[in-house]
């Protein structure tokens, strides 16, 4: 164990808290899905990647960064439309098993396509910001982190505010809530259910021109997506404010891990360490920090 | 004698339950074993018996997976890490104790069942995605303990190499004695798993599958049969993993990751939940289609790709392609391969008079 150091401490935190605000945003487009339509998505880290692939594509045509954003945004509200029709509507009722494995299959077929029609090389997406860090006493913090932090803690505020008082997001909660009463009160299910995956689409679009301009556009992105599992499983799988809070202990949690856990036993925890954090927390409280218990009746 | 049924004429349970209810059955049972047995090593060539291999071997972990996803309707995600549970317990018994295969075999399969009951007590608590995503953990963190911790991976690479099985004092050095030696379990586990779903074990599984509370209430004690059902399934895969280690001559946590569980969970699907034959049929489907397609391509991918970009092209247009199936079948095919072939059998039982 290296020895405790409360500067190198600070600065594992805060990167850790950057990070994992990142995460919250990710997982927010997993949590709006099985939210509204109690569909899994496991192919939330090929959303993003497809959609840092889009703007990518469209910065190496010498598109400025804002037109390649919008490009890629609405590009993804496009394809998570069209996914909800073809796809997953028919997948209605059907096990659990059946939609996971169709996500999966999704996910798969992203990555196929995307590297078919783009190559398999990095891209990079170039932010309009500059590369200096900033430092604060002993934290540094690089830009690209600042403002994914920003822009997460804006959406995510974002959508709260659109859950709890827009007409639109009591609708939602109320086809989250309960489908046949929805439907029953004059509420159009269908419309709601493509809403939350058109939402996942912008939350990936986003997701994936922060991420992709931190880590390089290329095929290693969607492992981005093993960690949504860990932060919704913590904060709760059907909270917005779940996805936060488990976003930021996923963040803090793995950054410690690599500073202070890899020396010991050589690399690898910062996926690791999530991970058992979860198993735990499906052990003691599995609906979650936020989450909702569900109480079946038959 | 051959002859068609013309209607249910059983009259006790005994033949309600029997395995083979039609003498067609019987005859048909026959002429496969005849041909796979008999005919199939001694005319196929190196090659083919290779690919046969690899299908045999995923039959095996495919009609083990099938207990726990088609009959009991809990997910795994996590069954690639059991497999390497078990064909690192082997590749240990093998290389420190000199085991043979009837020990090693079981011994891997034992390990990895327990590895998976462990695994499967959180299932009491929660179902459905939670499971899935517990499983998911789980291959995750068996597959970084194999890789970090040098007393399981023994050594660089975290590989072990392990000596071919020997049976009756002969080395199993060529494909077509592989390919018997793997046959044996094949029709091992098919026979097993058929039996098993007859018994009272089977029907609790199917009961909790249907309707878990109900299947409580009438009595069921359900922790204990999900533990079961997780025990069973990954002894298969454990079995499954010892027979890679033998066919590939290597213990290495690098052959037994995520995509191979997605692998065996689309095995399962594609072929069809809940049949014994529809993890066969997808078992064959998911191993044989990235070796045609790289057949396909190379024969006519010349067409539309340089030949420096057809290697680069044909993982990605296989992973697509693997994708698209898996959905194509989801939406179109609900009941897999298995609904397929029932379809047919069931136009010709009755055929020329199919109404």
């Amino acid at each position: 164990m290296p020895e405790f150091d409360l500067d190198f401490t600070l600065l594992l935190v805060s990167s850790g808290l950057m990070i994992g605000l990142m995460y919250a945003l990710i997982a927010l487009g997993f949590v709006l899905v099985y939210k509204a339509t109690d569909a899994i998505n496991f192919a939330q880290g090929e959303f993003v990647m497809f959609a840092a692939i889009i703007a990518a594509a469209a910065m190496g045509a010498a598109l400025p960064f804002w037109i390649a954003a919008t490009i890629a945004l609405v590009g993804m509200i496009v394809f998570c439309f069209a996914l909800e029709r073809v796809v997953l509507r028919k997948l209605l009722g059907r096990p659990v098993v059946a939609v996971i494995m169709a996500t999966i299959g999704l996910a798969s077929l992203i990555r196929g396509v995307a590297t078919l029609t783009f190559g398999a090389g990095v891209r990079s997406i170039v932010l309009p910001i500059s590369d200096d860090p900033l430092f604060l006493g002993p934290i540094m913090l690089p830009p690209v982190q600042l403002v994914g932090a920003v822009v997460s803690i804006v959406f995510l505020a974002g959508f709260t505010w659109f859950f709890l008082k827009t007409r639109m997001g009591v609708a939602m909660r109320a086809v989250a809530d309960n489908q046949t009463v929805s439907m029953g009160m004059g509420i159009n299910v269908q419309r709601y259910f493509a809403l939350a995956w058109a939402l996942t689409g912008v939350v990936s679009a986003l997701g994936g021109v922060i991420w992709g301009a931190m880590l390089g556009v290329d095929n290693q992105l969607p492992l981005v997506g093993l960690k949504v599992f860990p932060v919704v499983i913590l904060g709760g799988l059907d909270s917005i404010v779940g996805a936060v809070v488990g976003g930021l202990i996923v963040g803090v949690v793995e950054a410690l891990a690599a500073g202070y856990l890899d020396p010991v036993v050589g690399g690898g925890t910062k996926d690791f360490a999530p991970y058992v954090l979860m198993i735990l927390m499906l052990m003691v409280r599995p609906y979650g920090l936020f989450g909702r218990r569900r109480i079946e009746r038959v | 004698m051959f002859y068609r049924e013309a209607g249910v004429f059983k009259t006790s349970y005994a033949a309600d339950m029997a395995l083979m209810p039609l003498p067609n059955t019987r005859w048909a049972v026959v002429a496969l074993a005849v041909l796979f047995i008999g005919i199939t090593p001694a005319f196929a060539d190196e090659y083919t018996l290779s690919i046969l291999n690899l299908i045999l071997i995923a039959v095996v972990g495919a009609i083990g997976l099938n207990i726990l996803v088609g009959y009991t309707d809990q997910v795994s995600i996590g069954h690639g890490a059991f497999m390497s549970v078990g064909a690192y317990t082997a590749a240990h018994l093998i290389t420190k104790l000199h085991a043979p295969f009837w020990v090693s075999v079981p011994a891997g399969g034992l390990m990895a069942a327990a590895i998976g009951t462990v695994v499967g007590i959180p299932s009491l608590r929660i179902k459905g995605l939670y499971l899935a995503i517990a499983t998911l953990a789980a291959q995750l963190i068996i597959e970084w303990t194999i890789n970090h911790v040098p007393w399981v991976s023994g050594g660089t690479q975290s590989t072990i190499q392990v000596g071919p099985p020997s049976v009756f004092g002969t080395k199993l050095t060529n494909a077509w004695q592989m390919y018997l030696f793997l046959m044996f379990f094949v029709i091992l586990a098919l026979v097993g798993t058929q039996n098993l779903i007859r018994s009272r074990i089977g029907r609790a599984f199917i009961a909790i599958r249907d309707q878990d509370i109900a299947a409580e209430i009438i009595g069921i004690n359900i922790f204990r049969y999900k533990l079961w059902a997780f025990a069973i399934s990954s002894f298969y895969a454990g079995v499954t993993g010892v027979l890679y280690t033998y066919y590939l001559g290597i213990a290495n946590y690098e052959q037994f990751q995520l995509d191979v569980s997605i692998n065996f969970l689309a095995m399962v699907i594609i072929g069809g939940l809940g049949s014994t034959l529809g993890p066969v049929f997808g078992a064959i489907f998911v191993t044989l289609l990235p070796i045609v397609t790289r057949r396909v391509l190379e024969s006519a991918g010349g067409l539309f790709f340089s030949a420096s970009d057809l290697s680069a092209v044909i993982p990605s247009l296989r992973l697509a392609i693997f994708g698209g199936l898996i959905i194509f079948f989801l939406v179109m095919e609900p009941e897999g391969l298995n609904r397929l072939w029932r379809n047919i059998r069931n136009y010709f039982r009755v055929w020329p008079f199919s109404y």
